[in-house]
């Protein structure tokens, strides 16, 4: 870091965070292509939850959502994904019904589990640790939301290096982890 | 009373719902300690809604004819489960994250070795 | 077609008070809160069958998506608040 600013000297006694995008960052300036896609979303929800088309609603409707968009199109796209946009939608389609099918699965699974007279006796409550492969953000928050959505695995702690703490109700929940799901969320974001 | 297609199907994904909603009450009665207990909580989440929601949608949009209010209608249903789906796990994760926090000790077969 | 989602959300309410059970019995705070948690999740459903029943869903839905929404941050909010409790963990010796 050769650039000395102002917030280095007055942070100097205190702790440095680690990611400081102010430093980073260049000046801020309001890239189109991300502004024009956050401008159409934000559009599209508004269309959806108004449901009138008079000139009155859409007006105030644009001129919201020119706001929203202009304050906030560098938090929903990010400068490093812009080129992977089309790739990343298209791994979430495919990954969403594939995993719709692994949460019937698991449902099923938890609801024998609920009605059967000798419950208490065929669960197994354990606490599983492991590391997973993933090394992308965004990839290890997807699959800890995987294992929590599925019924029967929660995710209890999770850190930045990806080391997992999962709750599961019985042996046949834990020992598929961390399986096929580790695969499929990391191959979204191209690992 | 006619009884058609669309009511079997609406009628049959809300009871389906109903069923898990019923799993779920069930089980967070059963369940032995806090810990197995989210796991039905999860499952009323993930699988009750998305059945009792899509029959509803469907009975929105079929209802009255096919028009622009309706199918505006079933959308915004849709983005329900969409924003449920998406924040459930976070709500999940918040409660178990509180549980050890403050030291709660899961129940585990080897300290309760017959529970008859 | 109205009686089957009039009946559904009769049984709906009973299921909600069948949740109820934990949220008044729990040993510990956070079984209360799992209980809460559940019935605001059945809550959003019984919203839009009494939209349908009354003919006016696209009032009804807003109102559950705003439950919903009202939901996840009354959660959030009562688990971020309770972690530090530590007269937590004696509530729960009794099993």
């Amino acid at each position: 870091m050769t650039l000395t600013t102002r917030a280095d000297k007055s942070t100097a006694g205190m702790v440095k965070p680690l990611h400081d995008s102010r430093e980073n960052a260049p000046e801020r300036r309001l890239r189109p292509i991300p502004f024009i896609i956050t401008f159409l979303v934000m559009m599209s929800m508004w269309v959806i939850f108004s449901g009138k088309f008079d000139p009155f609603h859409l007006t105030l409707g644009v001129i919201s959502c020119l706001i929203v968009a202009y304050l906030s199109s560098d938090l929903l796209i990010t400068a490093t994904t812009l080129r992977k946009i089309p790739l990343l939608w298209g791994g979430f389609l495919f990954y969403f019904p594939w995993l719709l099918w692994q949460i019937v699965l698991a449902n099923i699974h938890v609801l024998k589990l609920v009605f059967h007279p000798d419950m208490i006796n065929r669960i197994n409550p354990q606490m599983v640790h492991f590391k997973s492969k993933l090394k992308n953000d965004m990839a290890l928050v997807t699959f800890a939301n995987s294992i929590t959505l599925t019924p029967g695995t929660i995710t209890v702690s999770l850190s930045l290096y990806g080391d997992f703490s999962v709750h599961a109700i019985d042996d046949a929940s834990a020992s598929p982890l961390p399986g096929d799901m580790e695969s499929k969320s990391g191959r979204i974001f191209g690992e | 009373m006619e009884i058609d297609i669309m009511t079997i199907i609406v009628g049959g994904l809300l009871a389906i719902g109903l069923f898990f909603f019923l799993a779920g009450a069930i089980g967070i009665i059963r369940f032995p300690d806090f810990y197995s207990r989210l796991h039905p909580a999860g499952m009323i989440d993930s699988m009750g809604l998305l059945l009792s929601m899509s029959g509803l949608a469907l009975f929105t949009l079929f209802d009255g004819g096919l028009c622009l209010a309706s199918v505006l209608n079933s959308l915004k249903i849709a983005l329900i489960v969409v924003f449920v789906y998406i924040t459930s796990p976070t709500a999940t994760h918040a409660i178990i994250d509180a549980g050890m926090r403050a030291g709660l000790k899961p129940w585990t077969k080897k300290r309760n070795p017959q529970s008859k | 077609m109205e009686q089957v989602i009039l009946y559904s959300g009769i049984a709906l309410a009973l299921i909600m008070a069948l949740s109820l059970y934990r949220t008044l019995v729990g040993p510990t705070i956070l079984d209360r809160l799992i209980g809460v948690n559940a019935i605001g999740s059945e809550t959003t459903v019984l919203l839009i069958i009494i939209g349908v029943l009354y003919k006016k869903v696209d009032m009804f839905i807003d109102i559950a998506l705003a439950y919903a929404l009202l939901n996840f941050i009354a959660v959030l909010a009562s688990a971020r608040y309770f972690h530090k409790r530590k007269g937590l963990s004696d509530e729960s010796n009794d099993y």
